[in-house]
Order: C-alpha cells, then structure tokens, then sequence
C-alpha cells in the first residue's frame, strides 16, 4: 500500500514556527533599535548644541586658523585657512606613518629572521628586543624617546657635532644636496635605470621559467637602476655642491632638519612596531614545513641561500596578513603624536576643536582621515596578497 | 705450518664529542663558525662597552636617598630616590593619602580575581557571579559613602587602580558584547550581519585616541539635557566598545575554526540555534580562542595608558602628575619613567607567559 505523499511545506509559511518569518521580524526589530538610538542621540546632540549656541557645519574651514604649526611640508602662517592646516596635519600623519612604515619592515624583519641565527649572542639579543619593546606602552616609548631628546641632549648653541650632522634639543641637522635643474637629469636617469631593471628582471624570471636557469634578480637590477642614476648625474655636469649645517650664533643654520617631535614619533612606533614585525615574521617562517628547511640543506643550500630562496618566499604568503594588520596599526598610533605636540592629523583637530568648539566636525574629520587610510591601506595589501598567494587550478 | 693469526687490538676510538653542558653550547652557539665568530666579537664588544655604562649610571654611581640636593652632586648617576619620595603620588595619583588602603584592597581582590579567572579549575558559571560580586566591592570600597568611609569622587581615582581598572571591567563588559557581534557577523540574516560587520570595521579602522576624545568631547552633546555622566564611565564606555570589536574579530577567528559537522550534527539532533551556539559551537569555539583574547588583555592594557591624553590619572598620567609641577624632581622624570615601565612590563610579560602556558594547553587535545 503506497503511502499517502505528505505535502511539502508552503514556500512562506508566516507564524511563530516559521524561521524565515522570525529571521526577518528580529531584523526589523534590529533596525527600529538601531535607527531609534541614532535618532535619539542625533536629536540630543541638536538639542544640545541649540542650547549651548555653538555653530554646527563645516563653514569654520573656511576662515583663518590663527594658530601656527611647528613643522610643515609647504608653507602656513596663522592667516591661513583652517582646511590648509587640517591639510598640513593630513600630510605629517602620512609623512611619519610612511617613513616608519618602511623603517619597522627593515628592523623587523632582521630581527624576526635573527631569531633563528646560528648565534647564540644574536638570537638571545633579538628576543630580549622584542619582549623588552613589546611590553611596554607605545605611549611611554614615545614620551621617552622625547624626553631623551628635549632635556639630555646639548642646547641649540653647543649643538653636538658628528661629521656633518649636528644633534640637540633643537633636532637633528644634516647635510643635503644644494638644489639645482641638473638634478633632474639624474632622476631621469634614475628613472629610465628604473625601468630597465624591470625589464631585466622580467625577462630573468622567463628565462628562469622557460629553462630554469637562474639569473641574477635583485643584484644587477639594483645595480642598473644606480648606474643610470650615476649616468643621468654625469651627463647634468656632476652637481657636487652640498648644503652642510653650519652652526650660527643661536642656531644650526641651513641644510636640512628634523625636529626633536618627529624624531620622538618616528623613534618610539619604529621600535615598537618592530618588536611585533620580528613577531611575525618568526611566525611565519616558522610556520614553512620542517622539511623544506632539510630539503635545502641537502640540496647544499648555504643558511642565507636557504633562507633568501626557500624559506621567505613561503613564509611570506603567512606573513602578509598579519603584516598589514602591523602596519595599520602603526598608523593608527601615530595619532599619539598629541602627547608630545608633533602636528598629525589629531593634535591639529584638537587645537581647531578647543579653539571653534566644534567637536563634532573635527573628530568628525580625525576618523574620516584614518578609515580612509586604513581602508586604502588594507585594499592594497589584499591585492598584494592575492598575488602572491599559491597559484592553484 | 698455519699461518697464526695474532691478535691485534684496534686503536681505541676516540671518546664520541661532548654535546651537551656549557663549554660545547658555547663552542656551538657561539663559535661555530668564522662569520659566527665575528659575529660574537662584535656583539659581545658592543655589550661591554654599553652595559658596563648603563650599570654604572643604574646602580653603583646610583642613589637611593630621597634627596633633591643629594641627586645633584657630582658623579651622582640614576637617582631612585625620586620614586622613594613619590611612589605613593605615582601609585594612586590624587587618592585622599589617608584612605589609599582602599584602592589596594579593592585592586589586590580584582587582580586575584583575574588570576582565578585564569585559572581552569574555576571555569564555571559561578565565576560570573563572582566577577559581578567583586566589581560591587570594587566600587563600594573606590568612592565609598557607605559602612562609614567617605566618599572619594571619580576625579580623584588614578594611579594603578585605575589602570587595572579600566581594563578588566572594560574587557569584562566587551565580552559579551563581542560575543553578540560575533555570533552576529556569521548570522544568515542581512540586517544584523550588515550592522556588525559596519560596526567592527569602523572601530578598527579609528585610532583609539579618538575614540576617547569623543567619549570625552561629544559624548555629554549625545546625552538629553541635565543628564550628565561621569568621565570615568565615558572612558570606560569608550574602551569597551573599541575592545569589543577586537575581540568579536578573535571570536569570530575561533567561530570559523570549527567544522561544520559541528552545526550539522547539531542541526540534526532537532537544537535551536542559540541551542547550538551555546551547547556546541561557542564552548569549543572560546576554547580555542582564550590565547587571543589573553593578547586583547595584554593590548587593552597597554592602551589604558592613553587616557592620560584626555587628562584622566592613571599610571601614566599619575607620573605627570607627580612630577611635571615639582621643580625640584622634575629632572630625574627618566627614572620615574623606567619606574613604570618597570610595572608595565611585568604585567604584560607575566600575562604573555600565561598566554603562551594557555596556548599548550588549548592544544593539549589535538596532540596525540
């Protein structure tokens, strides 16, 4: 006797039993929650700020800063624009954030890869870094870095002396190139060094894969790019003069200079950045099978062919990730260049806040600032990441 | 005649090379080979040049008496007699000096709850109950007005307390909260998972400084007129909903790690879905991820030093406070500093040796 077919459930069956009918009934719920919070707060603050009479929107950029700004890249006087100077802030931040960015990636990775040298001295010394930096608040590093730098270092006027550099409260001085129009022949000679190299380096890597002959990837392409540089210099008539730091009555004059502010920032997120970099990048060589370390040992790899040609490249596919994560954050902390008055992005707001009261719009702005960067930032590394990700079918 | 064959003995061999103590360790390790070697020499030359500089100035041209004069003399290296003479101030900031026993006690009982909570034998539900009891305690026995203490307001809280404070409650209330987001982010439903995934990226994509500074700039716009909230809690509200988001994202790490057997079986025994969540996924889920939510511990603590920026006294901000307006010690603010960064570390690196302790026995169960 055939069994009497049971009726499948309706599509949309909508009562208390039915999952789709609750699912959809506690977004709406969701929804009403969130919107009402937001409204009840944004109806507050309205309120608020009706009471007290402050001005809301974005108009005060417009009108002059009356503030002055220690170190810019381009010039600011306090007549200038709230926007310019929100501007400037933008361009410390990015400044700082890209120097040590690169800086922290050098240190870190040699003292993650010093973690497995066949020194003893030098893998107890690596470790010893990174507790040491790890475990201390990014926040003291910098105000003592500062410190160091404002009250034991020499006054302006007996600045110390190293080769052409001069060191004291006032920052560092060094020499630079005095600027002339045939220095742009040697960036464009670097340039076109540059390009070449790239050419070079593709056609090594397809010679490489058609044969599996082994060229020279990184060395002769950096020596390509030098010696068109060298080349463009030659041909702009070898400009040699350089702008040295002479020390005047009551300061270092000319030649280039960094502030004892960017000095402390920069110092304090390299070197604690650094300590979590080595962190992972130990991790993720680590992480590379126990066997392809062995495999090119006997294969009669040398420890620096090992670990250039076999370990790293792998290691790096573990390492990106966390690496962006690092380099966020070493953005994200350079916001604490408030506490030493280094003018980023934040420490500008602040000032522009305490001066308009508009509290909103410029914290408004400082996490407008650093989504951007952060969002950019992690678009490219994903990218990055997905390209040098294993190629699978 | 046969040939006899005599008997020779074999050179003996020689003894098989020692690998073990310390003479071989240091002919391995730091002689092994030429590069090795000068290596070590240069390294070593560095260190005996510097140390003995910095254990010159640290300890034996050091001084311990607290005495501004004493520390200005000639040849006088560190002077330690500025954390002599400030501890207190540097301890517990602006807490009446009378009443400090308070905040020793409130924060000897919180620390020696945090060290049960790390410890397995009480994990249960009963710790739950404890943590609401002993956060009560804490904040009778900080701002007392009851049993007879007198009341100490919130502006005068600060030193270590506060920094120990402001972490684990900010932790304890981002827990669930980062649950909820977690559990949130991976739901079928588009709504919820649309306002956790805004809300967790938002966070991480913000300094936290600017966090607090809207805790303490725009939150009072937020609230309706004539209600007015305390700064500390707008700090901790701050902190707590920026922890949250790190740590719904270790959550959500651990969520990810299990098999979907888990939920399928789950699905076949006829559970709910908060049935599943709480019965099967999330107590193996948290299992795995307590080694990253020790480093959010770790990080959290670290960052409490920031509220020194929007002028709150803990640690951090104690050591201004103690040392910034007082001209006669204000020159040795570098060993009040290595005072603190002294504390700091020793948290940090106990909790990170915890962590590391924690992670081997996480793993215990899949090590055969």
């Amino acid at each position: 006797m055939a069994v009497a077919p049971r009726t499948p459930p309706k599509k949309r069956d909508w009562s208390w039993r039915s999952q789709a009918f609750r699912g959809l009934l506690y977004q709406i719920i969701a929804v009403i929650l969130i919107g009402g919070v937001a409204w009840f707060l944004a109806h507050n603050t309205a309120e608020n700020m009706r009471i007290r009479g402050i001005q809301g929107g974005f108009d005060f950029l417009k009108s002059p800063a009356g503030f002055d700004i220690g170190e810019s890249l381009f010039h600011f006087d306090s007549n200038d624009p709230y926007w310019k100077a929100f501007l400037i802030g933008v361009s410390n931040t990015l400044r700082v954030a890209i120097v040590g960015i690169v800086l922290t990636t050098l240190l870190g990775t040699m003292i993650g890869v010093g973690r497995f040298s066949r020194n003893g001295l030098v893998r107890g010394l690596c470790q010893a870094y990174v507790e040491l930096f790890r475990n201390v608040p990014v926040l003291i590093q910098l105000l003592m870095w500062y410190l160091l730098f404002t009250e034991l270092l020499p006054e302006i006027s007996e600045a110390k002396n190293i080769g052409p550099f001069f060191l004291s409260k006032g920052g560092m001085s060094f020499p630079i190139p005095e600027w002339s129009t045939s220095h742009l022949s040697t960036m464009a000679g670097a340039a076109i060094g540059l390009v070449a190299a790239w050419l070079f380096r593709r056609r090594t890597v397809k010679r490489f894969e058609e044969t599996g002959q082994l060229g020279s990837m990184f060395l002769v392409p950096f020596i390509i790019v030098i010696a068109g540089a060298l080349a463009g210099w030659v041909a702009g008539g070898m400009p040699t003069t350089w702008v040295v730091p002479k020390k005047g009555e009551f300061a270092v004059e000319g030649g280039g200079s960094l502030t004892p502010e960017f000095m402390a920032v920069l110092m304090g997120l390299v070197l604690y950045t650094a300590a979590f970099v080595a962190e992972v990048v130990r991790s993720g060589i680590q992480s590379v099978a126990r066997g392809q370390s062995e495999a090119a040992q006997a294969l009669g790899l040398s420890k620096g062919q090992e670990m250039q040609k076999v370990l790293l490249p792998q290691a790096l596919r573990v390492i990106i990730p966390p690496m962006t994560n690092q380099y966020l954050n070493l953005t994200k902390n350079s916001s604490l260049a408030v506490a030493i008055g280094y003018p980023d992005v934040v420490s500008i707001s602040n000032t522009a806040l305490n001066q308009t009261g508009r509290a909103v719009e410029c914290i408004a702005i400082i996490m407008l600032v650093y989504l951007t960067t952060s969002l950019s930032t992690s678009f490219f590394m994903n990218w990055y990441n997905a390209k040098s990700a294993i190629k699978e079918r | 005649m046969a040939e006899t064959i005599i008997f020779q003995s074999l050179p003996p061999r020689p003894a098989p090379v020692k690998t073990e103590g310390l003479v071989p360790w240091i002919r391995t390790n730091l002689f092994g080979s030429w590069q090795s070697t000068l290596t070590t020499l240069i390294v070593g030359g560095l260190l005996l040049y510097f140390l003995p500089k910095f254990l010159n100035w640290a300890v034996f041209t050091a001084t311990t008496v607290a005495n501004a004069d004493a520390c200005r003399a000639d040849g006088v290296g560190a002077c330690w007699g500025v954390i002599k003479e400030k501890y207190r101030l540097i301890l517990f900031g602006r807490y009446p000096f009378d009443e400090q026993w308070r905040p020793l006690v409130a924060t000897l009982l919180m620390v020696a709850l945090v060290v049960a909570s790390c410890t397995r034998v009480f994990w249960n539900k009963w710790l739950a109950v404890l943590w609401i009891v002993v956060i009560a305690i804490y904040f009778v026995l900080m701002s007392g007005g009851y049993f007879g203490l007198t009341m100490v307001t919130t502006d005068r809280w600060g030193g270590l307390p506060l920094t120990i404070m402001l972490t684990t409650i900010s932790l304890v209330l981002a827990f669930p909260l980062a649950l909820l987001v977690a559990l949130g982010r991976r739901s079928q439903l588009p709504a919820i998972r649309t306002f956790c995934t805004i809300y967790v990226e938002l966070v991480r994509g913000v300094p936290l400084i600017s966090v607090l500074f809207m805790a303490s700039f725009m939150f009072p716009l937020f609230m309706p007129q004539g209600l007015t909230i305390d700064v500390l809690i707008r700090a901790l509200a701050g902190i707590t909903l920026f922890a949250a988001a790190y740590m719904a994202e270790v959550i959500r790490g651990g969520l990810q790690a299990m098999p979907k057997g888990q939920t399928e079986a789950a699905a076949s025994l006829g559970l709910s879905y908060w049935q599943t969540q709480f019965k099967i996924i999330l107590p193996q889920a948290l299992a795995m991820v307590v080694p990253g939510i020790m480093n959010n511990f770790i990080s959290l603590f670290k960052d409490t030093s920031l509220v020194s920026i929007v002028s709150m006294y803990e640690l951090t901000g104690s050591l201004g406070l103690a040392l910034n307006s007082d001209a006669d010690w204000r020159p040795y603010k570098l060993e009040g500093y290595l005072f603190i960064v002294a504390i700091y570390f020793a948290f940090c690196f106990a909790m990170s040796r915890y962590s590391l302790w924690i992670e081997k026995q996480v793993n215990k169960s899949k090590l055969r």
